[in-house]
């Protein structure tokens, strides 16, 4: 599982409780198999289409092939048969046009020799054989005459058939030749049998005028299998055809046939009539198949490339999607903890002005009155114990100062919150304010309109201080409107100094008596759900930056928050004299 | 040198006035801006010690009225706790100084002895 830790999308193993409102692992399968289905889907579709067209075309060419061997073997068999009558029908009308006696005379049988090799071709020899097997006369190369056939297999077949075709045999004559015998047969006569001898040449010539492009073969082999014509693939005359078996009982079939490695051949046999030869022709289909076998090589890998390149995609699309989605998630939730954190923070400020204020006013009674009681003593000098009473006010006046110590480090916590001034586009940060609270809309189909005009200048101020007034605004907008209801929020230049930023809802409103108190702390109309501080907080924060806040409101019409911010920021006055020591004024 | 104390917690401004009558120093009080005001219309004060956060008239209206009406007194602001945008709007409005609550007398009077501007 190497590989998976590598490419594992970071949101897999995260169960952040604040981002279990989205399942991720569930949005990133959702989307992978939803991608993945669209966009493979098509192309399978097409791919599949394709491919059975391919293999219609591909079926096709092949029965062109299977059919063009099945025409080369009817054509050929046909000339084979043809070329074997012929001569056949040569010796038998030598026979019927000749006495024994008359073949007998060398001279004549030379003249009718002559004849056949100039009418027909390819003879080599003829020779006269008696009715006791023996040559009588011979006319060819070699002195046979006196030679006893009365035992051999041909001189018995052609006793009782009448015609002899020979295989194909070297001889002493060492070339292939074969021999034909015919039996001469009338009443008038004696018998004999004419014999003659035929080049094998002949048939080879007949044969390889046949075209066969680009790859195939055309030869002959007798009942054993051994060639008998000599073979471009398979070897020369009289060597075995081995494929042979395989052809057993495929006579006049197209029998696809194998051989070692080489691709399969396609191979017909048929039986030449009235021989014992076999016509075999081969074609190698691969040649002619090979441009489809490469275009159907080429769209399987072009299937193939683009599936895993679709799928590599959409992986890393759905995964840096979802990751997207996740890790503005945990942004958001980080914002939203920040700011929670600084509204906490600001209301405990509140409320330690608050007790400040509230506790500086009798410590300034208390103050005053034992200063008047010090006063009073200092002019009574014959006061008894008077002393006794300076040391108690003094202690008294001790204690004012510590608490009136404690009460401005209070105040100071309020007001010492970190202030950064930077310039600040308000379109940008809009929008990241939305980005945090635009889901709940989304989700109460609340549509928030934005408008910005393009000349609204940049601000400064402390951005996180923006934010959070607008998050402040915004949210009690949100909390005001019903679902599908509408927010608007635009921007104005209110005049060189100024921009006003209106944030519009038109929501259940706000009452005219509670209009005077949204701004005082711990006054809520949210019930529980509000601290009562989102307002006061954003008011102090708007006028520490030196702006204001208007808010027009209109019972079950709607509320608007119109915040005036100053474009450029006052030198801040009085940082630290404000709420210190009254000692460190300076006169 | 003449002074008009006022705030809302009248302990605070009697003993003060006391204090200051104490220091040779005549001063009237009241207990509300209005009621300040008022007097103001009839006598002439030098300084007047306000407080900023009153019921009624605010220290802001106090201010703005007293300015309004082309007194010459001086104005020193006593305040509980205010934020310095509170003091400088109130600095801004024609307050001279400030001082935060429990203040010292003799620096209250050495302030107005001076009779400087607070510096900002």
């Amino acid at each position: 599982m190497g590989i998976w830790r590598k490419i594992k999308p970071a949101f897999w193993n995260r169960s952040d409780s604040e981002l279990e409102l989205l399942n991720y692992r569930r949005l990133w399968r959702t989307t992978l198999f939803s991608a993945i289905a669209v966009t493979l889907a098509p192309l399978v579709f097409l791919a599949g289409i394709n491919f059975y067209q391919f293999e219609e075309q591909y079926q096709l060419q092949r029965n062109e092939i299977t059919s063009h061997v099945q025409r080369l073997l009817a054509v050929n068999k046909v000339q084979l048969a043809n070329f074997l009558e012929e001569r056949r029908a040569a010796l038998t009308y030598v026979n019927l046009a000749n006495t024994f006696s008359q073949l007998s005379d060398r001279r004549h049988l030379a003249t009718v020799f002559r004849r056949l090799r100039q009418s027909f071709g390819g003879f080599v020899d003829l020779g006269l054989i008696d009715g006791q097997g023996i040559q009588h006369a011979y006319i060819g190369p070699y002195n046979l005459e006196g030679r006893d056939y009365k035992n051999q297999d041909w001189y018995k077949e052609v006793q009782i058939r009448g015609i002899y075709i020979s295989d194909v045999f070297l001889g002493h004559r060492n070339f292939p030749h074969f021999v034909i015998a015919v039996r001469h047969e009338r009443a008038d006569d004696q018998p004999y049998v004419l014999r003659a001898t035929i080049d094998t040449g002949k048939l080879n010539s007949l044969l390889s005028a046949t075209d066969l492009h680009p790859i195939g073969d055309i030869f002959l082999v007798n009942q054993q299998g051994v060639l008998q014509t000599p073979s471009t693939l398979f070897g020369g005359v009289l060597t075995r055809f081995k494929s042979m078996p395989q052809l057993a009982g495929q006579m006049g079939r197209v029998t696809e046939v194998r051989q070692g490695n080489d691709p399969p051949f396609l191979v017909a046999t048929a039986k030449v009539e009235g021989s014992p030869f076999l016509l075999v022709v081969v074609k190698q289909p691969a040649a002619l198949l090979q441009k489809w076998d490469l275009l159907r090589i080429n769209i399987i890998v072009m299937v193939a490339v683009s599936v895993a390149a679709i799928l590599a995609v959409i992986w890393w699309g759905s995964a840096t999607l979802v990751s997207r989605i996740y890790e503005a998630d945990l942004r958001r939730v980080a914002m939203l903890h920040e700011v929670e954190y600084t509204n906490k923070l600001a209301s405990i400020g509140r409320l330690a002005a608050g007790v400040a204020h509230e506790i500086n006013n009798p410590v300034a009674i208390i103050n005053e009155k034992v200063g008047l009681m010090g006063d009073i003593l200092g002019m009574s000098q014959d006061f008894p114990r008077r002393d006794k009473f300076l040391d108690q006010i003094k202690v008294i006046k001790d204690s004012v100062r510590r608490v009136s110590e404690i009460t401005h480090r209070l105040l100071g916590f309020a007001r010492h919150l970190p202030v950064k001034s930077e310039q600040i586009h308000l379109e940008p940060l809009i929008k990241e304010v939305l980005g945090f609270l635009g889901r709940e809309a989304d989700y109460r189909n609340i549509n928030i309109n934005v408008d910005i005009p393009p000349d609204v200048p940049t601000l400064e101020a402390d951005k996180g201080q923006i934010q959070q007034v607008l998050l402040n605004i915004v949210n009690n907008a949100l909390a005001a409107v019903k679902d599908g209801d509408r927010i608007d929020i635009s921007v104005a230049n209110r005049d060189d100094e100024q921009v006003a930023i209106t944030i519009a809802d038109n929501g259940i409103g706000i009452s005219s008596q509670d209009l005077n108190n949204i701004f005082e702390p711990f006054f809520s109309t949210k019930g529980e759900k509000g601290t009562g501080l989102g307002l006061s907080i954003t008011y102090g924060i708007v006028q520490k930056l030196g702006g204001h806040i208007d808010v027009v409101s209109q019972p079950g019409q709607g509320t608007s928050f119109i915040v005036y911010l100053p474009v450029k920021q006052r030198p801040r006055r009085l940082e630290s004299a404000s709420g210190e020591d009254a000692a460190r004024m300076e006169v | 040198m003449k002074v008009l104390l006022i705030d809302d917690e009248k302990e605070l401004v009697t003993t003060l006035s006391e204090r200051m009558e104490i220091r040779d120093i005549d001063s009237d009080w009241a207990t509300s801006g209005e009621q300040g005001l008022k007097m103001i219309q009839n006598q002439a004060y030098d300084w007047v010690v306000l407080d900023l956060k009153m019921p009624g008239l605010s220290g802001y209206e106090a201010i703005q009225a007293i300015k309004a009406a082309r007194h010459e007194a001086r104005i020193i602001l006593l305040t509980g706790h205010s934020a310095s945008e509170d003091l400088d709007r109130a600095l801004d409005m024609g307050a001279d100084m400030y001082l935060v609550k429990p203040v010292d007398i003799d620096d209250l009077i050495a302030l107005m002895q001076g009779g400087g501007k607070q510096e900002r």
